[in-house]
């Protein structure tokens, strides 16, 4: 069960972050992913936060999966992540209180992150340490970068800034509408677009050069 | 077994039937084209109205949405590998709507990202004209609505130090909730008030409406119930508070009540398609209109109203399946 056959750990780490990224290529994850991608700051925070969940979570389930009964396993998967969500809740609390407070409840719904569990049933459950850590460095890296190509157009245009620090000219009207949910839903709509857009002329080139 | 089998034969030896979707009826003139050509003529009379009341203000905008959207349908139908299908003039009449829609005091941005949200977000995002669920001038008006509500609101409106006299007061609706002064009748019906650019005169609004329901280019049904709805709903209002002087007549002439009803509320891709559904879609729109008036944050709630119903008009559309001739069809379960 273990070792047969399957993607090597650096194929499992190339996949998760463009071929099966979380956010344009399975749409899992979609709640951190509409709810703080207003700024960048907030939206690699939960990045970060989610990537040591995922990290932790994909190593502990991978060391204990000769116990798992299949019947629980689920139940399991969510014990883990909820304690390694508990500790990041904690840590964000102490050190980046601001930050906490902006990021509200969705620190806590890491936890039901459908992410962070088909991480753990596909791959951790499954295979080695070595190959359930690099795929939950690939996938997070992937959830980064999603994270960071929707919250990068919705602050530069609402707020005329990224990370804070304002870069478009004074003179340039914010549009709030980017700031506010329906901004979410839309760049991430036309977003998804693009990259199934690019998929295909890639697919559509490939089939042509064969 | 042995009865499927013999459905089976039966069904094969049936007479080759072509089946297609309709419609089966085509009348050469009745094109899009056409159709799109009667709302510019029927929105003269508004235009001009416009241009005569906020001169350049108006000129600035219709020039500038119209242009903007038809850009905007060329640049898209191109990334999709289409023709371009400006000559249908459907963008054109999306410019012209957007564009009486917006305060004329509104700057340059509103309306170049009004026109590319309106016609991307409003119509190319779901497969260009036919397949929009929203009307697109609605969707690009509530996008720059949101975005930059600063120069949307009820105050961006006033401008005291402009030339143009209209500018310089409140608009209707906005001074009736603000100071409760209410505006004569005859005004709200000439058009020589603030407002947005084409919502001012109810005579330009009813004159090019005519000659919209006489073309059949619009379906009477709709402006009929958006008349007969919120009419009913201001006679409830004005006899629970007697003695108001924002009677339902103003009600009925004063904001963007009548450009709604006959030229945003017809737009036949967004609305129902049965004549029943049509008139229930009108009412929805009225008493919309009224509550958001009556009870809502903004002044005026056309837009809002408008965007509402269309959501609906699938379900409408469903609900008022006409009866085939000859009797509902029996369903065998």
């Amino acid at each position: 069960m273990a070792n047969d056959g399957g993607p090597t750990a650096g194929e499992r780490f190339i996949r998760g972050i463009i071929p099966e990224n979380p956010v344009y290529r399975q749409l899992l994850g979609m709640c951190p992913t509409l709810a703080v991608t207003g700024n960048l700051q907030a939206a690699m925070t939960m990045a970060g936060a989610t990537a040591f969940v995922l990290f932790c979570a994909n190593v502990l389930t991978s060391l204990i999966r000769g116990l798992l009964k299949p019947h629980l396993r689920i139940l399991v998967f969510t014990l883990v992540i909820a304690t390694f969500v508990t500790i990041v809740d904690r840590i964000l609390q102490a050190y980046l209180y601001q930050m906490s407070q902006q990021l509200g409840p969705y620190v806590p719904l890491i936890i039901v992150n459908c992410m962070i569990i088909s991480r753990c049933e596909i791959c951790a459950s499954k295979q080695s340490v070595f190959r359930a850590a690099s795929d939950a460095v690939g996938v997070s890296l992937g959830f980064a970068l999603a994270l960071a190509s929707i919250a990068a157009p919705r602050e530069l245009l609402g707020d005329g800034a990224l990370f804070g620090f304002a870069v478009m000219p004074e003179a340039m009207p914010q549009w709030v509408i980017m700031l506010l949910p329906p901004g979410a839903f839309i760049t991430l709509g036309l977003l998804l677009g693009g990259a199934n857009w690019i998929g295909q002329s890639l697919n559509r080139r490939k089939a042509a050069t064969e | 077994m042995a009865e499927a089998e013999a459905k089976k034969t039966e069904s094969q030896s049936r007479p080759a039937l072509e089946v297609a979707p309709g419609p089966h009826v085509h009348h050469g003139a009745l094109t899009t084209r056409r159709m799109m050509l009667d709302v510019i003529i029927a929105l003269a009379p508004v235009l001009l109205v416009s241009v005569a009341v906020f001169r350049l203000y108006a000129l600035k905008q219709i020039v500038l949405c119209v242009a903007c959207c038809v850009a905007a349908e060329a640049v898209f139908d191109l990334m999709r590998h289409r023709r371009p299908k400006i000559d249908n003039l459907s963008a054109v009449v999306t410019g012209l709507i957007l564009a009486l829609s917006l305060p004329g005091t509104a700057p340059w941005y509103v309306a170049v990202v009004g026109s590319a949200a309106g016609i991307g977000l409003g119509k190319v995002v779901f497969g260009g004209l036919g397949h929009n669920i929203f009307n697109p001038a609605m969707v690009g008006r509530a996008f720059v609505m949101i975005c930059f509500a600063s120069a949307m609101g009820a105050t961006a409106y006033q401008d005291e130090t402009s030339a143009v006299h209209a500018v310089t007061q409140a608009t209707p609706l906005t001074q009736l909730e603000q100071t409760g002064e209410t505006t004569e009748l005859w005004r709200l019906f000439v058009g020589n008030t603030n407002g947005s650019l084409g919502e001012t005169s109810a005579l330009a609004c009813l004159l090019g409406g005519l000659y919209l329901l006489i073309r059949r280019s619009a379906a009477w049904q709709i402006p009929a119930g958006v008349l007969l709805a919120t009419g009913a709903l201001a006679v409830v209002q004005n006899a629970m508070n007697p003695g108001a002087d924002w009677t339902a007549a103003h009600h009925l002439l004063g904001g963007a009540l009548l450009f709604g009803a006959f030229y945003i509320a017809t737009d036949p891709v967004s609305s129902p398609l049965t004549p029943m559904g049509r008139f229930i879609f009108g009412l929805g729109i009225g008493a919309l209109v009224m509550l958001l008036r009556v009870f809502g944050g903004y002044p005026e709630g056309v837009m809002f109203a408008v965007l509402l119903m269309n959501s609906v008009t699938p379900l409408i559309n469903r609900w008022t399946i006409p009866r085939p001739v000859g009797g509902p069809v029996e369903r065998k379960t």
